[in-house]
């Protein structure tokens, strides 16, 4: 056992909790202001195809991640469109993102590249920096500063909406539209306008997670290579009861699953002499959501009104 | 008045979305009127054409069925891509597992398997509405992703074949195959796998039909989905309508397995699904949730998907992932354009 737990695993969860954290925040922006965000992995999905396009033309990371804010941002206000503006379901129109970003990445990649559903690969020294390669480090501290500028910002992040969600004017803004619409109009709040704020900024974060994947931990776009991902996220938000430091630790604690995972593929074995299926270490950031809903795990309550367009007239 | 409606609004949102589809292809640089005509008009040729299309038709007939009963009943659920896969794997475990039984006895056996291990697997997240509140979306959506694991693992560690490298179980038993529509209609080859699960799909249809709007039980399920406050007051148990409502709408989705696996593969094969359980949404909400509706949304995905075939072979640049985009788009028109009417009557 004592083989695995390596300084290996520690940085193997970083980089996989890297991109959920990022996307989970986001997730946390749309939902406490009351619109649901199943949207998450098709936003990703665009955050990450867009990333690697922009940096393989532009040759600069940086505007590959500028880029990706600015569509999963683009796609983001489509969903709020829909859902605030014309009240669609929102459970529905986020599937319908989601399916859309199945397709659209395949065919642009396909126009582009003349290549179905993958990005030409990316050379490693265009690709988002770790912390090593960006600060003048001694070379004997290199081993802890192997960690991407994303993660390291995803920290900031995290601190930021701790921050902004309950010491600033439009975190209480926020949290009120999720809460008790009627209230919050009643006190002066454009509850429509917020809520547009809360799905474009969920945009905005998913979009960086998603360029994470592609221009940070990979080095090109692949089909669906979110994996789920934005489930997980969002599975990882609801663990974490809607709250930033909360849900990053249930990030990273999925993150660590699926470290663990890689590092006990032929290492560790059961009794029998088998390996220990991996598939049983995927369901976990599942059943814990579901055990968690439940009310097993301390009670998960979600914003008073997720999920309930707000019409003034009514 | 009422039927004009219903047929106006959805026939404007797939117009828009093949609009908008046709400006994602004018703007990869391809023509959208020829990308069109081949995504439109290969289903119909014979018996190529026709027996692919009705083929793909099958299982979104069942996965709309499945969404839209439980959006009757006031439930969304997004599981039934893992209810279809779960159920899949029973019928292929049914098959191999009692592989020497008559056909007589092992058919409906493994209809049976896949009809239960889908109704039991949509009514885990309808228990869990029930007895603890939690929501059915996120707790369908999670168990999707178990469903693939469950079933990925049981594949990958006890039934595949030694040394098969693709993730597949070994073959059911010959009794447990169902005809293909082949055997009883001249001039349609045996290679195509169209079979009886298509007729069972359409009767599957007028079954939902008579139970949601002849019986009681729908009744019920119909005044839970419209209101459920005063459904409860009328005598209604909604804690055992959401239960009851996902279980049919799990077996439904499941209902796929007879299809996969009794019609087309004869056995069970590892990520069979074409995204069957996410476009079911798409088809019900196309469909007006009825289910004659849900046939003709199920047929017009089904041109789309047997029309990106020739969309990949014979195009310079778009693929038949078109397909997918053109889906979304629905899904999008359809969900903005039904809350969009719902506030101009209110």
């Amino acid at each position: 056992m004592r083989s695995i737990l390596t300084l290996s695993l520690v940085f193997s969860t970083i980089r996989l909790s890297t991109p959920l954290v990022w996307a989970a925040i986001g997730g946390l922006y749309s939902e406490r202001s009351g619109v649901i965000n199943i949207a998450l992995e098709g936003l990703m999905l665009a955050g990450a195809f867009t990333a690697a396009a922009v940096t393989f033309y532009t040759r600069s990371p940086w505007a590959g991640v500028g880029a990706a804010m600015i569509a999963a941002a683009f796609f983001a206000l489509l969903l709020a469109v829909v859902c605030i503006r014309f009240k669609a379901n929102e459970v529905v129109a986020g599937t319908g993102i989601n399916m859309l970003f199945l397709g659209l990445p395949a065919v642009l990649s396909g126009a582009l590249f003349l290549s179905s559903g993958s990005t030409p690969q990316i050379p490693q020294d265009e690709l988002l920096p770790t912390l090593s390669r960006l600060l003048p480090i001694a070379p004997q501290w290199r081993v802890l500063t192997d960690v991407s500028i994303v993660s390291f910002l995803a920290l900031l992040v995290v601190g930021l909406t701790s921050y902004v969600l309950y010491r600033t004017p439009f975190g209480l803004r926020l949290r009120a539209v999720g809460e008790n619409p009627e209230a919050a109009d009643a006190a002066g709040i454009r509850v429509n306008r917020v809520r547009y704020a809360g799905v474009v900024l969920s945009g905005v974060l998913a979009g960086v997670g998603g360029a994470y994947l592609s221009i940070g931990q990979s080095s090109l776009f692949t089909r669906n290579m979110t994996a789920g991902r934005g489930y997980i996220a969002l599975a990882a938000l609801i663990f974490g009861k809607w709250r930033p430091v909360q849900t990053m630790l249930a990030c990273v604690l999925f993150g660590f699953a699926d470290a663990l995972t890689i590092q006990m593929q032929g290492v560790v074995k059961l009794p029998s002499g088998e390996d220990v299926p991996v598939q049983f270490i995927q369901m976990i950031p599942y059943i814990v959501t579901i055990v968690v809903l439940a009310g097993f795990i301390g009670h998960s309550r979600a914003p008073g009104a997720l999920g309930v367009p707000y019409d003034k007239e009514s | 008045m009422k039927v004009l409606r219903d047929l106006l609004f959805p026939s404007m949102a797939v117009l828009c979305a093949f609009l908008a589809g046709a400006l994602i292809v004018a703007l990869v640089g391809d023509s959208p009127v020829e990308t069109y005509r081949l995504l439109l008009g290969s289903a119909f040729s014979w018996p190529d054409g026709i027996g692919y299309t009705l083929f793909f038709a099958t299982p979104l007939i069942f996965t709309g069925l499945a969404v839209a009963v439980a959006l009757r009943g006031g439930l969304l659920n997004i599981g039934a891509e893992g209810q279809l896969y779960v159920a899949a794997f029973a019928t292929a475990w049914i098959g191999i597992t009692f592989a020497n039984l008559p056909a007589v006895v092992l058919v409906p056996l493994c209809c049976v398997a896949a009809i239960a291990a889908g109704a039991v697997w949509g009514a885990i997240p309808g228990l869990l509405k029930a007895r603890f509140g939690s929501h059915e979306v996120i707790n369908t959506i999670m168990l999707n992703f178990v469903a693939v694991a469950l079933v990925g693992y049981l594949t990958q560690y006890h039934y595949r074949m030694p040394g098969d490298p693709i993730m597949e179980t070994t073959p059911i038993g010959s009794g447990a195959h169902i005809p293909r529509l082949g055997a009883f209609i001249p001039g349609l080859p045996a290679r195509i796998p169209l079979n009886i699960a298509f007729l069972l799909a359409l009767l599957s249809c007028w079954l939902v039909y008579v139970l949601l709007w002849k019986t009681k039980w729908g009744y019920e399920i119909r005044a839970t989905g419209q209101n459920p406050a005063a459904a409860e007051y009328g005598g209604v148990s909604i804690r055992k309508e959401v239960v009851l409502t996902m279980a049919i709408s799990g077996a439904l989705a499941g209902m796929v397995g007879i299809n996969e696996v009794l019609g087309y593969r004869y056995r069970y094969y590892d990520g069979f699904s074409d995204n069957y359980g996410f476009t079911g949404i798409a088809v019900a909400l196309l469909g007006r949730n009825h289910p004659f509706g849900v046939v003709v949304a199920a047929l017009l995905f089904a041109v789309l998907q047997r029309g990106g075939v020739p969309v990949d072979a014979f195009t310079q640049l778009v693929s038949k992932d078109i397909v997918l985009i053109l889906q979304a788009l629905v899904i999008l028109f359809v969900a903005a354009e039904a809350a969009f009417r719902r506030g101009g009557r209110g």
